[in-house]
């Protein structure tokens, strides 16, 4: 009747290792520190050297300047250090408005993908079932496994005013131009905006709508008091994204914008001509998306990323 | 006056034949229920017993695949929530977190316009109520998990709705908290006077804190009573077994203990261990022999597991007070008392909620006979 007393077996006490690899594992399990370094030592000295390092190249190089050559035969740098490339960018016209219409695509691009984007993805993270949302997610990423100059031509062949599809089709096309750059770059960064927008509905809590509309709120009230609020993070992620895109890019434009030029296609063109007002123009995009992500930083949204 | 009469008044809430289907499974299967006005009503059931559904039905987030579903005397089977005056506290709370307690709390007084100075007013009291005067300036993410759940009930009874719905709202709590947040509820619901409908699993909080409870099982109400009658007087073997501990004997064993095959079910709490020399002096106690298979303490109690000669087993609870050393072991045989009231009959087993009722109302007579 008495119960059953499991047999004590004399625990093995285990053996102490002092194998070379055991030394190394128990240094790292009580230096946390050294931890951290050996994990991302070797990944944060490349992106140091590489990012960090081109960065300051360039904008070094904007600082310099070419050296007066009479002969106009041969370029050679002046190294001594001054901003007179950021006095002609500001001062000389052109070059101001190809910075302010280069921002105004950028922002429109923007205003397009996030209007569009926003009911796909509440439909997306709010609505579908997980079947058709597990679809969906690949039908809007699809596109980003095409090659970049794949959908550039594709588009050009669209909207080719002389017997594109577009003309054939619709009888109307916005032909090679400004409109066309802001069009094919809204399809081109789309995703980038629906991809952050429904993993921010995904993450909504379900419940936080119900309770709206419990409290007497209808949908476009809900939209506007709950949903909107909780949902900017994710927006201005998105829009991190799409701005800086069509900011930086130049090829698209030469595909189907026609005359247009952005700041991308000034740099291009300046780049083998005169580099360190190149150099100079390029860190325009880089100041404004700056000043972009400091102005965003509160929102929050930074941690979206 | 003041108490109403379930029977002569028009109900807070009225469910007829209320089906919900979620493909091919009926998540709520046929199930009537008239709410009286001031009731403390409690839907208990396992998860996945369609509790939770029929409350969403209620509030309008789920559309019924078939029934009517009325508040107080208007059909709203088809109202979307924001047209129906009932409120809900949600398991997770669902503050809103960009707004402070404050705003929360006006969100519905908002929505229907009221003025702001009012709005201000009710708000404020709305918070006293729940005792959270001090923290009206504060984001829901500074609060502990009972302030939310406080603010989360003072942002639905705000609006002073007919019905306030509350799906698990203690569940995420601790122990300590959730027994305190339960006496709060209990305070609350006199205090105003609302007709609450509250969703549990927990069978001591439906029981402690409801003035009537419908058990749910597979979609379906097994049996609609008070506490008092739910817990002496179970309807069906689940009820029996969900709603407190019970031994559930039939068949053979029952025979030979009783004299008919059953079902019945008994609850530990009446079943004796008896001293092997005691004889048996009382006609109303039933003794049976068996041997001791389990033995679990459980602080006030200890809880004996036997199997009975007579062929099933059966539960001891031997309340921990003075000498232990009387406790058996396992394996150990030993005599049991209960007396014959004490076994309930389970004949209606899986009968509808309307005879379930009926034989729950005679049986109570019954049991009362010495």
């Amino acid at each position: 009747m008495g119960r059953d007393q499991g047999k004590l077996t004399p625990a093995e006490s285990p053996s102490p290792r002092s194998g070379l690899r055991r030394r190394a594992s128990r240094f790292f399990a009580r230096h946390p520190g050294a931890r951290v370094g050996a994990q991302i030592g070797a990944p944060g000295g490349w992106l140091l050297v590489v990012y960090i390092g081109s960065l300051t190249a360039l904008i070094v190089t904007a600082l310099y300047r070419l050296a007066d050559d009479p002969t106009g035969l041969v370029t050679k740098l002046d190294t001594t250090i001054g901003f007179a490339n950021f006095d002609r960018l500001i001062s000389e016209p052109v070059y101001r408005n190809v910075a302010l219409r280069t921002l105004q695509a950028a922002a429109t691009v923007t205003i397009i993908d996030a209007i569009i984007a926003f009911p796909v993805a509440f439909f997306m993270g709010k609505v579908a079932t997980p079947r058709t949302r597990r679809a969906l997610v690949v039908a809007v990423t699809l596109p980003l496994w095409a090659g970049y100059l794949v959908k550039g031509y594709a588009w050009r062949s669209l909207l080719d005013p002389g017997g594109g599809a577009l003309k054939q089709v619709l009888g109307h096309t916005p032909g090679f131009g400004y409109a066309s750059s802001i069009l094919v770059l809204a399809y081109l960064w789309f995703p980038f905006m629906v991809i952050p927008l429904f993993s921010g509905f995904e993450r909504l809590p379900t419940s936080l709508l119900e309770a709206s509309t419990d409290l007497g709120a209808k949908a476009g009230r809900t939209m506007r008091s709950v949903v909107l609020p909780q949902i900017v993070p994710s927006l201005v992620a998105g829009s991190i994204f799409t701005f800086s895109l069509t900011l930086g890019d130049f090829y698209m434009n030469r595909i189907v914008g026609g005359t247009t030029e952005f700041i991308g296609n000034v740099v291009y063109r300046q780049f083998s001509v005169d580099l360190p007002f190149a150099a100079a123009y390029a860190v325009v995009p880089i100041v404004i998306m700056v000043g972009y992500l400091l102005a965003v930083r509160r929102t929050g949204a930074l941690d979206e990323l | 006056m003041g108490t109403m009469d379930p029977a002569n008044s028009t109900p807070a809430v009225t469910i007829r034949d209320v089906t919900k289907r979620f493909g091919s499974v009926a998540a709520v299967d046929g199930v009537s229920l008239a709410i009286a006005p001031g009731e403390f009503f409690s839907l208990l059931g396992p998860s996945g017993s369609g509790k939770t559904t029929m409350l969403r039905m209620i509030a309008g987030f789920e559309l019924p695949t078939s029934g009517r579903i009325e508040l107080d005397g208007r059909d709203v089977t088809q109202s979307p929530p924001f047209d129906r005056d009932v409120n809900t506290v949600f398991q997770d709370y669902a503050l809103f977190p960009h707004m402070n307690v404050m705003r929360n709390v006006e969100y519905g007084l908002r929505m229907k316009r009221v003025p702001k100075d009012e709005r201000r007013t009710r708000a404020a009291h709305a918070l006293a109520t729940v005792r959270l005067e001090q923290f009206g300036d504060r984001k829901p993410d500074q609060l502990s998990g009972g302030q939310r759940q406080r603010v989360a009930l003072a942002r639905a009874l705000v609006n002073e709705p007919k019905v306030l719905l509350l799906d698990e709202p203690l569940g995420a709590l601790d122990l300590k908290l959730r027994e305190e947040m339960q006496s709060e509820l209990a305070r609350i619901q006199r205090d105003v006077g609302i007709t609450f409908i509250f969703v549990t699993h927990d069978q001591g909080e439906a029981l402690t804190l409801s003035s009537r409870v419908a058990v749910f099982n597979h979609g379906r109400i097994e049996q609609v009573g008070t506490p008092r009658e739910i817990y002496e007087t179970p309807g069906s073997a689940f009820v029996a077994g969900f709603v407190g501990s019970a031994s559930v004997i039939e068949g053979a064993a029952a025979r030979a203990l009783v004299g008919d095959d059953g079902p019945y079910s008994i609850r530990p709490e009446r079943v004796t261990i008896l001293a092997a020399e005691t004889a048996s002096s009382d006609a109303n106690t039933i003794r049976a022999n068996g041997q001791v298979t389990d033995v679990q303490y459980h602080g006030d109690g200890t809880r004996v597991q036997l199997q009975l000669e007579a062929g099933a087993s059966m539960l001891a609870e031997v309340p921990n007070v003075g000498d232990q050393t009387s406790l058996p072991e396992r394996g150990a045989k030993v005599t049991v008392g209960f007396r014959r009231s004490d076994m309930l009959s389970l004949h209606h087993a899986g009968a509808e909620p309307d005879q379930a009722r009926a034989h729950v109302s005679r049986t109570h007579e019954s049991g009362e006979t010495p």
